[in-house]
């Protein structure tokens, strides 16, 4: 094996394949970085059983060839290389690696115990990449990280024609995403769980190509597998993942009540003001907010400890309410928002509450991105 | 040390034996002993009438009823006792603010904290606050000691127990110490008084003989110094008014060890919902659940698990519970478990899904193993449609003996019942069962 290519592009790629290596290895081979030549040009790949990525770029491909080796040592050196040409040799059990004056020799791991990738199922449909990775990102905002609860730490897609929802729910808040998809078959219904930092960080990492390619394989013969592949710069992505397997909650029946209190509030400010008055709000505790007269009032602290409030402007639609909210779930789903304002929905103080993002104070949502809190029972 | 004698300690003479006795007349000058009356049963309390047969609190039950086998062996009412500490530590904070209770039947008071404290009046005060306390609790006495530190305030309400006071005049402190044994400076148990005979300490006096070097090296650092100034009468520990309620907690030992990981998964999930109960009433809610066991051999280890934000569920709390169980090794069996929970909060953040949830379903699966008739045990409350109210005389072979009088009627007449007689109930149900202050004449 032996191939010649420019180290901006190699240090891309190989970073991104490495980035998903597993810190701690089940087994030695599984920290290596599959380097693979051949008529594609140079493929590098990285697994952990659950997720596979790889990456297919252009390269002067001297000899066909593969090789497996450690992936953070290869993403470090190539880093930190010169910017000029890379030339990488396998010289019998080792990988010699030169770049403008700069020599490395690198121990080479056995090839022959990698396992094998699985393969990316055929294409379900194509979505456009900048809208994918803002959907996910917005859905993601509401999913669990307790890895004690694995089925919550997912993000759920339901394909439905030519839309893809996608939701997630941590059991305090919830969010639910429509976006538009050109899917292979014009009736598609499929549903797939996949675990939502493995999917954020995939569509962020393909925004640069216009289309990911999505391929689900349900899992009717063994686990299920989803597949993303996009372009990047001259090459090509792909990372597959196994589906998380449950039930998931049925949350977007959550979605359906209406709002007995409507209010409007500058997007900025609010994220601003609560960001602010939480400080006083240790570990979490409760931020208040009234929404009365015009004015969004934000309290936050109680007793003995330190105490904040803020009041900014509002415009309110219906009953007056005084709810409150853990900081974090209120900062995460606002930070989010693209819109300048957004439409917050309550019934009563003991219910959850709907937030969405609309262009301006009067505006009826477009239901596009939809975030759901459930508010803090204060005791007393 | 203060120049004056300002800090109170007051404790309530033989405590839970003296509810009882309140409330059963036909008790009232007998023996009575109250603690655990299974035949694990530990004493928690004894009346003045059965200490003079040498029962004595933390004593077994068994040798407890050897010793004076004509005493009534009562379970705790503990609602009595909570509501009677409860009224005597209001009356406490009347005196000033700075009241540190230790448990239900005894607290420190920081007098000089109060209005118009006055040192030389300090014995009409405390003479009628000791009257005070015993007309608002129906009877129960207290004694009380004060001096210028709390070792010598505690050290002083026992000297006249009971049903006496004890003001320690400033600069007598060591005068009054020094002959006593040194097993009355508080924390000077069976052990350390043993090794402080070896060496030939008897007295507080004599433990004025060894440097606080000397002391350290036999009894360890921190009782060492420690009891190197209590000797001497020097404590500058403050009175702190009541602290924050930190965890509230349900345990329980078993009458036998039990081995049954189905049994115990039903025990941990009812206490966890009696913590829930407890929670609720105090508008709390916790975030930190403990489960804790003692295997057979008395080996206690506890496992604690912090969910996502606090909660009062008595679902969610049961559920950790059990899981906690779950990955609880149950060796040769436990004879105690309890369910704890800290982190406490004034908030809850509550599941969205909750509430579509169905109610608890398996809220009924733990009846259908609770025995169906209440169960029955010497001392609680009872009371008869036609009877009236009273307490359980004594209970066994699906019989129960009530007998009907309360801390209002003269001593009443005994009834016996099988256990299951619809018409019996556990619980009074007379007007005057709970109190509220302010009922009793005066």
């Amino acid at each position: 094996m032996r191939f010649r290519i420019e180290r901006d592009a190699l240090a891309d790629a190989v970073a991104w394949t490495a980035r998903s290596l597993p810190h701690r290895p089940s087994v030695p081979v599984l920290a290596g970085l599959l380097v693979e030549t051949g008529p594609d040009g140079l493929t590098l790949s990285g697994f952990d059983y659950e997720t596979s990525t790889r990456a297919t770029l252009p390269a002067e491909v001297i000899d066909d060839g593969r090789v497996l080796v450690s992936g953070r040592l290869l993403a470090e050196i190539v880093k930190s290389l010169p910017n000029k040409p890379v030339e990488l040799t396998l010289d019998g059990t080792k990988v010699a690696l030169t770049c403008g004056a700069s020599r490395f020799s690198l121990q080479t791991l056995p090839v022959e115990e990698y396992p094998q990738l699985p393969t990316m199922p055929s294409s379900s449909g194509t979505v456009k990449s900048d809208e994918f990775a803002q959907a996910v990102a917005q859905a993601g905002a509401a999913a669990g990280r307790d890895e004690m609860l694995p089925l919550l730490t997912g993000i759920r897609l339901e394909m439905e024609g030519s839309t893809i929802s996608l939701m997630a729910t941590d059991r305090f808040r919830a969010s639910l995403r429509d976006v538009v998809w050109a899917p292979e078959q014009n009736d598609v219904t499929a549903h797939a769980l996949v675990p939502a930092r493995v999917l954020t960080d995939t569509a962020k990492s393909l925004v640069s190509g216009s289309d990911v390619t999505i391929a689900i394989a349900t899992g009717d013969t063994g686990d299920g597998l989803i597949g993303f592949e996009g372009t990047v710069g001259t090459g090509t992505r792909r990372t597959t993942t196994r589906l998380l397997e449950g039930d998931f909650p049925r949350v977007r029946q959550l979605f359906a009540t209406q709002g007995e209190t409507v209010a409007y509030v500058a997007t900025q400010s609010l994220v601003e003001a609560v960001r602010r008055v939480s400080l006083v709000a240790e570990r979490n505790t409760p931020v208040r907010l009234t929404f009365s007269d015009g004015s969004l009032l934000l309290e936050a602290g109680s007793g003995d400890e330190a105490q904040a409030s803020e009041s900014i402007e509002a415009t309110i639609e219906g009953p007056d309410i005084s709810i409150g909210f853990n900081p974090s779930y209120l900062l995460e789903g606002l930070s989010v928002m693209q819109e300048p304002v957004v439409h917050l929905a309550f019934t009563q103080h003991t219910k959850p509450a709907a937030l969405a993002g609309v262009p301006e104070v009067g505006a009826v949502p477009d239901f596009a991105f939809r975030y759901l809190i459930m508010p803090v029972r204060l005791q007393s | 040390m203060r120049a004056e004698a300002s800090i109170m300690h007051l404790d309530l003479d033989a405590f839970f034996a003296s509810v009882e006795q309140r409330d059963k007349p036909s008790l009232r000058g007998k023996p009575v002993v109250v603690g655990g009356i299974g035949p694990r049963g530990v004493v928690s309390t004894a009346s003045y009438e059965a200490r003079v047969h040498g029962v004595r609190s933390a004593m077994r039950t068994t040798e407890a009823r050897a010793r004076c086998p004509h005493a009534a062996f009562l379970g705790g009412r503990f609602d009595a006792y909570r509501e009677a500490s409860r009224i005597v530590m209001d009356r406490l904070r009347e005196e000033s603010p700075l009241v540190e209770p230790l448990s239900l039947d005894e607290a420190f008071v920081d007098l000089a904290a109060g209005d118009d404290f006055d040192p030389a009046r300090v014995r009409d005060q405390v003479e009628r606050l000791r009257a005070d306390v015993e007309r608002l609790t129906g009877g129960l006495t207290a004694s009380v000691g004060v001096a210028s530190s709390k070792l010598m305030a505690k050290i002083a309400s026992e000297l006249e127990k009971p049903a006496g006071s004890f003001v320690v005049a400033p600069g007598s402190e060591q005068e009054l110490l020094g002959p006593m044994q040194v097993t009355a400076i508080p924390g000077v148990g069976p052990a350390t008084a043993e090794r402080l005979r070896r060496v030939g300490i008897t007295t507080v006096e004599e433990l004025h003989g060894p440097s606080q070097d000397e002391l350290a090296r036999l009894l360890g650092n921190a009782s060492g110094t420690s009891l190197y100034r209590l000797a001497r009468a020097d404590d500058a520990r403050p009175v702190v008014a009541e602290r924050e309620t930190k965890s509230v907690s349900v345990e329980d030992t078993f009458e036998t060890d039990v081995t049954d990981r189905a049994q115990l998964q039903l025990v941990a999930e009812r206490m966890a919902r009696r913590v829930a109960a407890r929670l609720a009433s105090h508008g709390l809610s916790g975030r930190t659940v403990t489960l804790k066991v003692r295997h057979h051999d008395f080996e206690t280890h506890t496992r604690s698990t912090t969910l996502a934000g606090p909660t009062d569920s008595a679902a969610l709390l049961a559920d950790t519970a059990r899981a906690l169980l779950a990955q609880t090794d149950l060796g040769g069996g436990l004879r105690l478990l309890g369910v704890g929970v800290s982190g406490l909060a004034d908030w809850v953040q509550d599941d969205l899904f909750g509430a579509s949830a169905p109610e608890e379903p398996d809220d009924d699966v733990p009846e259908a193993y609770e025995p169906e008739v209440p169960r029955w045990y010497p001392g609680m409350d009872a009371s008869h449609d036609e009877h009236g109210d009273g307490w359980v005389w004594g209970a066994g072979l699906g019989r129960v003996t009530v007998r009907f009088e309360t801390r209002h009627t003269p001593p009443g007449p005994v009834h016996t019942f099988r256990a299951d007689d619809p018409a019996l109930h556990a619980g009074h149900r007379g007007p005057d069962t709970t109190e509220a202050p302010g009922t009793f004449a005066s």
